[in-house]
């Protein structure tokens, strides 16, 4: 699979371990993000995942996998941003019950080949779908803190602006740096005045974010994309992108099931 | 460790067990690793090797189609948790594609290797007296590409990630070897009932 070599020391974390909920955020009417200090930490790559069991006073079971919002550069503590399925049995819980103080059980960090490191280069080009941002943003801050010079462009595509979660990070991250651009697609209501896409991902969205950031990078080296989201947004990203020609190889994937 | 304020909401009970730290799913989740693959009929084919790389048989899409076929209704269970009851799915059993080759007696271990490069592997016996087939249809209809088709591994008694989608063959060797996510650390084995999701489970 070309770039996509299996790093042996990737092994994850197989223990269950506990972890404190330190901080409860509200991201959107139905996503918060939940800061977990882990009692024995371990380093993770960004894109990397945590699985979550919740146990009731019957012995019943439950577990689900989270994506870490946070960078690796905060040793200890990652941040986990769970979106709400209203008939769901983990995320409302996460919702209506978790407040800081709780004790979680956790095990990770868990997920191979969709994870990025400095080491990889870039350009980047990071296709967000919906709640397929979450593993992007840890991603995105850590190449800002980690190699702030690799060229990065996000297409975030969200149903509208209220969808859109981590906007405070994602503004600054995009005015604050040259090699960073955020472009978004709104699919079903946008704002007054807007004047970023309103449609969903389509293969000359494509060619124009690559161009933009071949412009920004400024050499030929080939993007590295990374694509995340709910079945039918990865599908559309991965089929366009390589409907214009863009490498296989280059293109790494994560599908969200629903994740009740 | 009993989780504060957490009772379940089991949405229904089972028909009957599933295995631990697992939920009902009554759609069909995709997960891969890349893009989908999209294998013309014309342009497909299956190949057996053998462990020292000879080709034991290889098949084209109407000669495949042509082997004996099984149909199987059985469970299956996703690493990621969801388990998806009563699928249909209609093959060649491994059985028949190595009477099909003339192979009485393959090397105790396999990596099934698909289009697009991904791997997985499997105990030989795991996919033997009818555990193992390569699948062309799922509930009466094609696979669709994006759940493996247009052939399949499916080896329901284990997690779903070694049902290698859009197979391309398969290969016989003497010791097991990890395939591509046994490489990051999923389990060599994956036995969903033993809860072997990842190494050291």
């Amino acid at each position: 699979m070309g770039r996509l070599v299996p790093d042996p020391t990737a092994a994850p974390a197989t223990t269950w371990q506990s972890a404190t909920v330190e901080r409860v955020a509200v991201e959107t009417y139905r996503a918060k993000t939940f800061t977990l200090r882990l009692a024995e930490p371990s380093p993770f790559r960004a894109g990397q995942h945590y699985d979550v069991r919740l146990t009731a006073p019957d012995g019943y079971q439950a577990q689900r996998s989270y994506s870490i919002a946070s960078a690796p550069d905060d040793f200890g503590r990652i941040d986990l941003t769970v979106e709400l399925i209203p008939d769901g049995e983990v995320s409302p819980y996460f919702h209506e019950v978790v407040e800081p103080g709780d004790l979680l059980e956790v095990r990770g960090p868990i997920g191979g080949p969709f994870t990025w490191t400095p080491d990889l280069a870039g350009p980047l080009l990071l296709l967000a779908g919906g709640s397929g941002i979450v593993p992007l943003k840890s991603i995105l801050m850590h190449r800002g803190l980690a190699s702030p010079d690799t060229p990065a462009l996000l297409l975030y595509s969200a149903r509208g602006p209220e969808d859109i979660i981590y906007r405070k990070f994602l503004d600054s991250a995009g005015r604050r740096n040259p090699s960073v651009a955020v472009r978004c697609a709104l699919t079903r209501r946008q704002p007054p005045g807007w004047i970023g896409y309103d449609r969903r991902v389509d293969p000359a969205m494509l060619r124009e974010c690559i161009d933009e950031l071949m412009t920004m990078h400024g050499n030929d080296s080939v993007p590295l994309s990374y694509a995340c989201g709910p079945t039918g947004f990865v599908e559309a990203a991965a089929d366009a992108l390589l409907s214009i020609g863009v490498d296989e190889a280059t293109i790494r994937t994560e599908r969200f099931g629903p994740t009740q | 460790m009993v989780t504060r304020g957490f009772f379940g909401r089991r949405r229904e009970t089972p028909p009957r067990p599933i295995p631990p730290g697992q939920y009902l799913e009554r759609g069909f989740p995709v997960l891969t690793a890349g893009p989908t693959q999209r294998v013309p009929l014309d342009q497909w084919s299956f190949v057996l090797v053998g462990a020292e790389g000879e080709p034991l048989g290889e098949w084209n899409w109407e000669q495949f189609r042509s082997l004996p076929e099984t149909e199987i209704h059985t469970d299956i269970h996703c690493v990621t948790k969801w388990s998806k009851l009563d699928t249909t799915w209609k093959g060649v059993t491994i059985d028949d594609l190595l009477t099909a080759a003339g192979v009485s007696d393959p090397s105790p271990y396999l990596m099934a290797f698909s289009y697009g490069g991904y791997t997985t592997n499997l105990p030989t016996w795991d996919v033997l007296e009818g555990r193992g087939m390569v699948a062309f249809e799922f509930d009466g209809q094609p696979i669709a590409a994006e759940h493996g088709g247009p052939a399949r591994l499916v080896v329901p008694h284990l997690y779903f990630w070694k049902s290698a989608k859009w197979l391309r063959g398969i290969r016989f060797m003497p010791q097991d070897q990890p395939g591509f996510w046994e490489q990051y650390g999923y389990h060599m084995y994956g036995d969903p009932w033993k809860e072997q999701r990842y190494w050291g489970d």
